[in-house]
């Protein structure tokens, strides 16, 4: 009987104990640098992908007409506000002319008193013609006569110096009328400089096109260069977009793109590349391309608008691809953890071109049916305990 | 022969049991506490580990990029790559921030990479999901300490990012996790002002007769350009070539680019002896004073054990028992005691150490030096009971 109420306590000690051994060596077993790497596997294809380049830009006009002042004075009118659909020829605003407007004035009287002055030489012309006229018949006469003896050899030359002092008088008066028609000419084309510098005083719209910008409002001074109204053409938008140069292997003119403007991000836009800028940015390290749209965004969206960019690239020639998640560096060298035999081995490989999915491809040190190492739990060494998890593309579970 | 200490204990298991259980609840805190400590020299480890870099080029005179800020112009790493011994060099910035997904904000470390592929220092070194980034903008890997999952968008300062990748034991030296977007992203959240300081600014450039004058058009644009231009990074990482000493390259550095250096020791010795001295001694003074509290319970639940069978003792020693046979009855159950309190603290530090908010390291060394320690404790606690039971007088038996 005693010895049977020992037993039971043993047993019941031995209960607690037995289990509480066995989730000693469980846990000393499944933490800590004894415990297996759980690691999922995938095995090497050859395919073929598609890089994209990805580069970010901002909405650009085209062609921005700056509207200035081409010499300094003070703004008089501005006629629209930015937002304002003006077209070609339309006047904007204009600088205020001073004085231009009284010296015209003045010019104008110039040229009617010109005017005046050449009818006075005409009429002096033609009186110096009469007297010509009348001084050339008197000396024939006065010939005639001389002739018959009835009028004295110095009457004639008297008549005859009359005549030629009368001739004199007609080239003067003509000369007269010459001088003041060139004067007159004169004064019209002062008056034309002057009504054209009259009218570069006002601010005339180049193109069809929409204000984008008022730089200074009526009462400024500006200086000459100085822009007052800055317009585009909406027609003509483009994105100007910054590559990191290192993705920008194969960008070149003609391929398409995909545009997402940061405000509309669930959108996307068919585009293509314009040109590749033959002049990259040395600080930031970005080739710089521009990129049209098939069909402009309706709304127009702001220009100046963040824009991510994708150009999608040919797919290249179909190689050994595997996710990029599983390629390490080891001891300097870039490589995968294949699995061979149940054993963990790490293999140095060449790496080519990536995609937007991450798959990149394997130039060199591994061919295709070798199962690679993707994620792993802990970093891996030669020699790692391992635990493979099968159709897990979520990756390792916590 | 029979166990007298097996008798014991079978006499009373369930109090045994319960006491080792107790006992067990104090050295597994004593042993998470040990791993408290390592974890956070671990967490500084990995953080050298996983920036791949065999040297950090930092400002001068600066113990940068982790202990002190720390800023260099972004185009030094040119100058660095072309030097002699130098296979890789890269920019990095670090920045602790919060990162903001939905409604709620995680405090991470945002590191900045160059994008230029798995490998490359800086990067994070191994995925459990995802892949790492391939666009030069708006990807993010994030550490799933992070709690943040494939797909979700963050937002860093202005931007939006969508993670692409999680990663595992990329920690800040603080144990925050670390979220990793590409470095002109990370330049652009390091130094960007918030949109209305920008508006301020601008404003005050404007108000300056300096900047804003009339007779230079274009010069108040110009200034304010510049003013939202950032050309830094924290460091530059840099890979060596095989069979080239640090401390030559360090040299040929620091004197040509006049820059500091710091190799992986002198830079975990600025991690574990700077950054994280004072708490790490704090926690290790705590892991004393836990230890010494621990042998004095040990010792004196064994002192009331012994006491609690002055009666039994004195039988013992009536009929005749040597006292070698009773100091090894409580020996024996001292270390029983001890053996089950140490594999109960071991299941559940083990157990409940992935439930705390930074890293705890249980390291076996240190599990086979606490079992040392406990047994030893345990030897030294029975003594004083041993003491005490051999001073019994074997009348008492009889007696009160």
């Amino acid at each position: 009987m005693k010895f049977r109420t020992i037993n039971k306590k043993v047993l019941r000690l031995l209960a607690v104990l037995v289990p509480l051994f066995l989730l000693f060596v469980y846990v000393a077993l499944q933490s800590g640098p004894l415990a297996p790497v759980p690691v999922t596997v995938t095995v090497v294809e050859k395919k073929q992908i598609s890089p994209v380049l990805f580069g970010i830009g901002s909405l650009e006009a085209r062609y921005t007409y700056r509207i200035g002042a081409v010499a300094s004075g003070r703004i008089r009118t501005l006629n629209v506000e930015g937002g304002d659909v003006v077209h070609a020829g339309q006047v904007l605003g204009e600088i205020d002319p001073v004085d231009l407007d009284e010296h015209l004035s003045a010019q104008l009287s110039g040229i009617k008193r010109s005017e005046a002055t050449i009818k006075t030489t005409e009429a002096l012309l033609h009186e110096a013609r009469a007297k010509n006229e009348f001084a050339a018949a008197q000396a024939k006469r006065y010939e005639l006569l001389q002739q018959a003896r009835a009028a004295s050899a110095e009457s004639v030359e008297a008549k005859h110096q009359e005549a030629a002092i009368a001739s004199a008088s007609v080239s003067a008066a003509k000369a007269g009328v010459n001088a003041a028609r060139q004067e007159l000419a004169s004064l019209k084309a002062d008056y034309q400089g002057m009504v054209k510098q009259r009218h570069n005083l006002k601010l005339i719209a180049p193109v069809d096109g929409l204000v984008t910008s008022r730089a200074a409002e009526p009462g400024n001074t500006v200086l000459a260069g100085q822009t007052i109204i800055e317009m585009i053409n909406p027609k003509y938008l483009w994105v100007d977009v910054r590559f990191d140069q290192l993705q920008t292997a194969g960008l070149k003119a003609g391929l398409s793109a995909q545009v997402t403007l940061r405000s509309q991000s669930n959108r996307i836009f068919s585009c293509s590349v314009q040109r590749v800028e033959p002049l990259a940015d040395r600080i930031t390290e970005e080739t710089l391309a521009k990129v049209v749209f098939s069909a402009l965004p309706v709304p127009l969206p702001p220009v100046g608008e963040l824009c991510e960019v994708s150009v999608l690239l040919p797919p290249l020639p179909a190689v050994a691809v595997v996710p990029n998640a599983s390629i390490h560096r080891v001891d300097g060298l870039i490589g995968v953890w294949i699995i061979e035999d149940s054993k963990l081995h790490f293999v140095p490989v060449r790496t080519g071109a990536t995609d937007r999915d991450g798959n990149i491809q394997i130039l060199g040190g591994l061919k295709p049916g070798a199962t690679v190492v993707v994620y792993s739990k802990s970093e891996l060494h030669a020699g790692t305990r391992i635990t493979i998890i099968k159709n897990n593309p979520k990756g390792i579970p916590l | 022969m029979i166990s007298l200490a097996g008798r014991d204990i079978l006499h009373g298991w369930g109090r045994f049991l319960l006491t080792g259980l107790g006992l067990g609840l104090l050295i597994g805190v004593t042993l998470s506490m040990a791993g408290i400590y390592r974890g956070m020299v671990e967490d500084a480890d990995v953080l050298l580990k996983n920036s791949g870099a065999d040297l950090w080029v930092v400002q001068q005179g600066t113990l940068g990029p982790y202990a002190e800020p720390s800023s260099i112009s972004e185009d030094t790493y040119k100058g660095i790559t072309g030097m002699q011994g130098v296979a890789r060099a890269a920019n990095i910035t670090y920045l602790t921030m919060q990162v903001r997904e939905g409604v709620r904000d995680v405090r991470a470390m945002v590191v900045g990479v160059v994008p230029g592929g798995p490998g490359e220092p800086g990067q994070p070194g191994y995925l459990i999901a995802g892949r790492h980034i391939t666009a030069s903008h708006y990807e993010a890997v994030a550490d799933v300490k992070a709690g943040f999952a494939l797909g979700d968008s963050i937002t860093i300062r202005r931007n939006r990012f969508r993670i692409v990748g999680l990663s595992r034991r990329m920690v800040s030296s603080g144990g925050d996790p670390m979220v990793f977007i590409p470095l002109k992203d990370a330049q652009e959240a390091q130094f960007l002002k918030d949109n209305d300081a920008l508006l301020q600014q601008r404003r005050r450039t404007m108000d300056n007769p300096l900047f804003n004058r009339p007779g230079v058009p274009g010069l108040l644009e110009a200034v304010i350009a510049s003013q939202t231009t950032n050309l830094y990074v924290n460091a530059v990482l840099v890979q060596l070539k095989p069979g080239y000493h640090p401390e030559v390259v360090t040299k040929n550095i620091q004197r040509w680019k006049q820059l500091q250096v710091y190799t992986q020791p002198e830079m975990r010795s600025i991690l574990v002896d700077k950054l994280i001295a004072t708490s790490a001694k704090q926690i290790g003074m705590f892991l004393v004073i836990l230890s010494i509290v621990s042998a004095a319970i040990v010792a004196f639940i064994i002192y009331t054990m012994t006491m609690a069978k002055i009666r039994e003792i004195a039988v013992l020693k009536l009929i005749g028992t040597k006292n070698r046979v009773i100091a090894s009855m409580i020996l024996q159950q001292a270390l029983g005691l001890g053996a089950i309190g140490f594999v109960v603290g071991k299941i559940i530090a083990t157990l409940w150490s992935p439930y705390f908010p930074r890293y705890v390291l249980l390291e076996p060394g240190d599990a086979i030096r606490g079992f040392i320690a406990v047994m030893v404790i345990s030897v030294l606690a029975s003594t004083l009971a041993i003491t005490a039971a051999l001073r019994i007088d074997p009348a008492e038996a009889i007696g009160g």
